[in-house]
């Protein structure tokens, strides 16, 4: 066999052998692709209406988005007077590293003052954190000043979803994107166009 | 023999040493890869093997990616299936893949036991290999009609239902086997449930199996070849056939080439005309199961119909069924029926041309009439053309045993 | 190489006979254009204002239609869409199918791939060739789709004809009916071509429905070929420099 047959069978091994896998990288993307949400899916996954007249001060509902808890929590002043004083147990007190829309980008955490719109999923392994409103001592943090408290591996949020320091926690509560599409309705998973 | 002692040794050290040391892998590759010596011959007719096996891993791949997005239920199957057309994220495109494969391993394996009828591949010694190529085929078979039922559209359903009516054949026990077969008085949900097992899990086991059971028999006797010479009665002083070249790289770098010359037709196939009108996806499988509604015209897909064009040509459903069976088990003693020393058609003489080629148009012709819609000129041709399927393999039986040919050289030669 | 592309021919061959259509009277052939937006979007508006009262389309959603046809979701909803539907909810309609078996003596079916099962010229004939006939109890029947329960419900657009046929007995006394030509009773709002054109269109939208991937398929299939050609042609040339070994 001479050098010159050796050279073109060479450059032609290479040659098939990457288009070839350029091929299979190809024929691989849909295979990878169809793993991603359905149209069904995205379809359940679309933004919820909830009507936020009937919630009164001190109370919370619970809306189910994309199959996950939403809480939304109309405060009372005497909650939110808190905020301020609670930034010093606070892992992230402004939520620098939270996943949350930009427009609520302050110490409530809301569009509107007073009510708050959070995903009821502790970020440490997902289990629902329990509403505990009241400012009284709790068995888990004797100075509560209303919030949220993980049953599974003893979480404390505060009235705005911020983590408290010495949580295994270390994200504050993700607010989802929602709007209101008038005084008394939100939709949640819908950013307004980005009003 | 002293060579594979040799080259072991060589693999002694490093991280080869060490592994072939608890698992022959090297071993394996020139076993069937590298040291496999296939004849040099190989033509047009040997792509559809190495095809074969490549439908396979997509039927594979494609069918395990379908089972992510389908649910075998009466209710839902016929929307899982627009579901996947529509909603999944390239779910038509892996539908079609695995529905025009369907078709395609068909296609391939109808040419690929043609050539085995052309050149004698099913003679001694490589009967063994026929035989579970035929087994396969029937598994084959079975996939394909269990995979049919799970659109659940009313071809589907009505399929399955004559279909599992052949059953009723079996004499005293047929109307009881028929039930437990559907697991109902009629196809349903059971019935979906226990096909959609069948096809899923059980058949692809079994047809897995047999490919490496195929294969496996095949590499102990060596692969025939156009010439229908035995390559092994000439070997050079190491052992090697005079007339045989290593499987890889010579036919793996052909067999890519196939590869590719498949794909375009098969991927043609896939993006411009995925329902081939009607042939491999067909109109009524459009309309969901309707227990109620029978279509106009009932027909399997296209590559069962030579049997199905058999079992209409027969006006009594017990010989019907048994006559469609025995076209399929006739095919499995043609080793013994083909009593030619003779292996390739190229030294045989022209009686057995002639009816061989009969025989194949016959086969056609009957898959055609299969599609038809009855009518009683059509039912004549196929009561004649049944009759000739049969009388072939008498004939070939008489013939061969004194069959005159031409002489066969030693050697395969250059051309 | 030869032998390939007989094999492709043969196939097609197949392909053209198996699709050779039943009894069913198909006078015209429909030329529809799957890739003409215009036409995909009138067909849509005639499907929600004429068809969808009675016909669902459950397996097809508002914003797939939408982005495939290249509206928005204010077009599509409040253009389109008769009723309060989201834009992410499936086609499906309101009706009972009790009641409407009822009514009509039959479940009108799902239209969503009704295009495969019956073709685009059984759809585009059967649409076009109602006439009066009193002895029906919707007061219609079809040349294409004989003694269909539905009626005409696009009668306003081409008008009340009548049907002429030429009845006769053969030798055996068995009774013959063939269809001579339609007599204009009253006429409609349309002409008779724009008549046509409107079920064109309608017949290309279901065309459309019953595959929307078929859009995408269509614009991949020249690259993918062209690129398995390309590794095709290189597969070739290696193979060939492999076999000037053998002798």
């Amino acid at each position: 066999m001479t050098d010159n047959v050796n050279k073109s069978r060479r450059t032609l091994l290479l040659s098939t052998g990457a288009v070839g896998a350029i091929g299979a990288g190809f024929a691989a993307v849909p295979f990878l692709k169809s793993w991603l949400p359905s149209e069904r899916a995205k379809a359940a996954g679309g933004p919820v209406k909830a009507d936020v007249s009937k919630v009164e001060p001190g109370q919370m509902i619970n809306i189910l988005w994309r199959g996950q808890p939403v809480f939304v929590v109309n405060r009372t002043p005497k909650q939110l007077d808190v905020l301020e004083s609670l930034n010093g147990k606070l892992k992230d007190p402004t939520s620098e590293s939270s996943v949350q829309p930009a427009y609520v980008d302050n110490i409530n955490r809301s569009i509107k003052e007073n009510l708050l719109v959070v995903v009821g999923i502790c970020t440490h392994l997902g289990c629902s954190p329990k509403y505990y409103p009241d400012l009284v001592p709790q068995t888990f943090d004797a100075e509560w000043k209303g919030g949220f408290f993980c049953p599974c591996h003893n979480s404390r949020f505060d009235i705005s979803g911020r983590v408290f320091a010495g949580s295994p926690a270390s994200r504050n509560l993700d607010i989802p994107p929602y709007t209101f599409l008038d005084e008394n309705t939100i939709e949640i998973g819908n950013d307004g166009e980005q009003a | 023999m002293g060579k594979i002692a040799s080259s072991g040794s060589k693999n002694a050290a490093g991280f080869m040493g060490w592994l072939n040391a608890r698992l022959p892998v090297t071993q394996f590759y020139k076993d069937h890869l590298s040291e496999y010596y296939a004849p040099k011959n190989f033509n047009f007719w040997y792509f559809f093997g190495s095809l074969a096996l490549l439908v396979l891993v997509n039927q594979i791949l494609t069918g395990i990616w379908l089972t992510m997005h389908y649910k075998p239920d009466a209710d839902k199957a016929f929307g899982m299936v627009e579901y996947i057309m529509r909603d999944v994220p390239w779910g038509w495109l892996i539908r079609y893949l695995h529905t025009t494969g369907a078709s395609a391993f068909f296609v391939v394996i109808y040419f690929h036991m043609f050539r085995g009828l052309l050149y004698g591949s099913y003679k001694k010694p490589r009967e063994l290999v026929w035989i579970i190529g035929m087994v396969l085929y029937l598994a084959l078979m079975a996939e394909a009609f269990m995979g049919y039922v799970l659109p659940w559209g009313n071809m589907s359903y009505w399929g399955a239902k004559v279909i599992t009516q052949l059953f009723g054949a079996v004499p005293f026990v047929g109307e009881a086997l028929v039930e437990w077969v559907r697991g109902d008085y009629l196809i349903s949900d059971a019935t979906l449930n226990r096909f959609f097992a069948l096809h899923v899990v059980a058949l692809p086991l079994a047809i897995v199996a047999l490919v490496v059971l195929h294969i496996a028999a095949l590499h102990t006797v060596g692969s025939n070849n156009p010439e229908g010479i035995d390559i092994k009665q000439h070997k050079d002083e190491n052992g090697k056939p005079l007339d045989g070249i290593p499987f890889h790289p010579y036919y793996t770098v052909k067999d890519i080439f196939g590869v590719g010359m498949f794909l375009l037709i098969f991927l043609f196939i896939v993006f411009v005309k995925p329902d081939m009108g009607g042939l491999f996806l067909e109109h009524d499988n459009y309309v969901p199961a309707d227990p109620a509604v029978t279509p106009l015209h009932i027909k399997p897909v296209w590559y069962f119909t030579p049997f199905y064009a058999m079992l209409r040509a027969v006006p009594d459903m017990q010989m019907g069924a048994l006559i469609m069976l025995l076209a399929i088990v006739v095919l499995f003693f043609l080793p013994w029926l083909d009593r030619s020393p003779v292996k390739s058609i190229r030294y045989r003489r022209w009686p057995f041309k002639l009816m061989l080629g009969l025989f194949t148009i016959t086969f056609v012709v009957l898959g055609w009439l299969g599609m038809q819609a009855g009518s009683v000129t059509l039912t004549r041709i196929a009561q004649a053309l049944t009759a000739f399927y049969f009388f072939y393999f008498i004939w070939l039986f008489f013939y061969s045993r004194n069959e005159k040919y031409h002489e066969v050289p030693e050697r395969i030669e250059d051309h | 190489m030869k032998k390939l592309h007989l094999i492709t021919l043969g196939l097609m061959m197949f392909s053209g006979l198996a699709s050779a259509a039943g009894d069913a009277y198909i006078g015209e052939h429909v030329q529809t254009n799957i890739r003409s937006t215009d036409s995909l979007r009138n067909g849509a508006r005639t499907f929600m204002n004429y068809c969808m009262g009675c016909h669902s389309m459950e397996f097809q959603r508002y914003n797939r239609v939408a982005e495939d046809l290249g509206l928005t979701e204010d077009e599509m909803m409040n253009g389109l869409v008769l009723t309060d539907a989201k834009f992410a909810d499936k086609m499906t309609i309101a009706m009972d199918p009790q009641d409407a078996e009822q009514w009509f003596g039959k479940t009108p079916p799902d239209l969503t791939v009704i295009a495969k099962a019956r073709g685009l010229d059984w759809l585009y004939n059967f649409l076009i060739n109602y006439y009066l006939d009193p002895t029906r109890p919707t007061g219609w029947n079809n040349l294409t789709f004989e003694n269909a329960s539905m009626p005409h419900v696009l009668w306003e657009f081409q008008g009340m004809r009548k049907a002429n046929f030429n009845v006769y007995e053969d030798e055996d006394g068995n009774e013959h009916k063939e269809f001579i030509d339609f007599e204009v009773v009253e006429a409609g709002s349309m002409s008779e071509q724009e008549y046509k054109d409107m079920v064109r269109d309608l017949v290309n939208f279901l065309d459309y429905s019953s595959e929307p991937a078929q859009l995408i398929r269509m614009s991949y299939a020249p690259w993918v070929l062209l690129f398995v050609a390309l590794f095709t042609f290189l597969a070739y040339l290696l193979k060939v420099n492999y076999f000037r070994d053998i002798h």
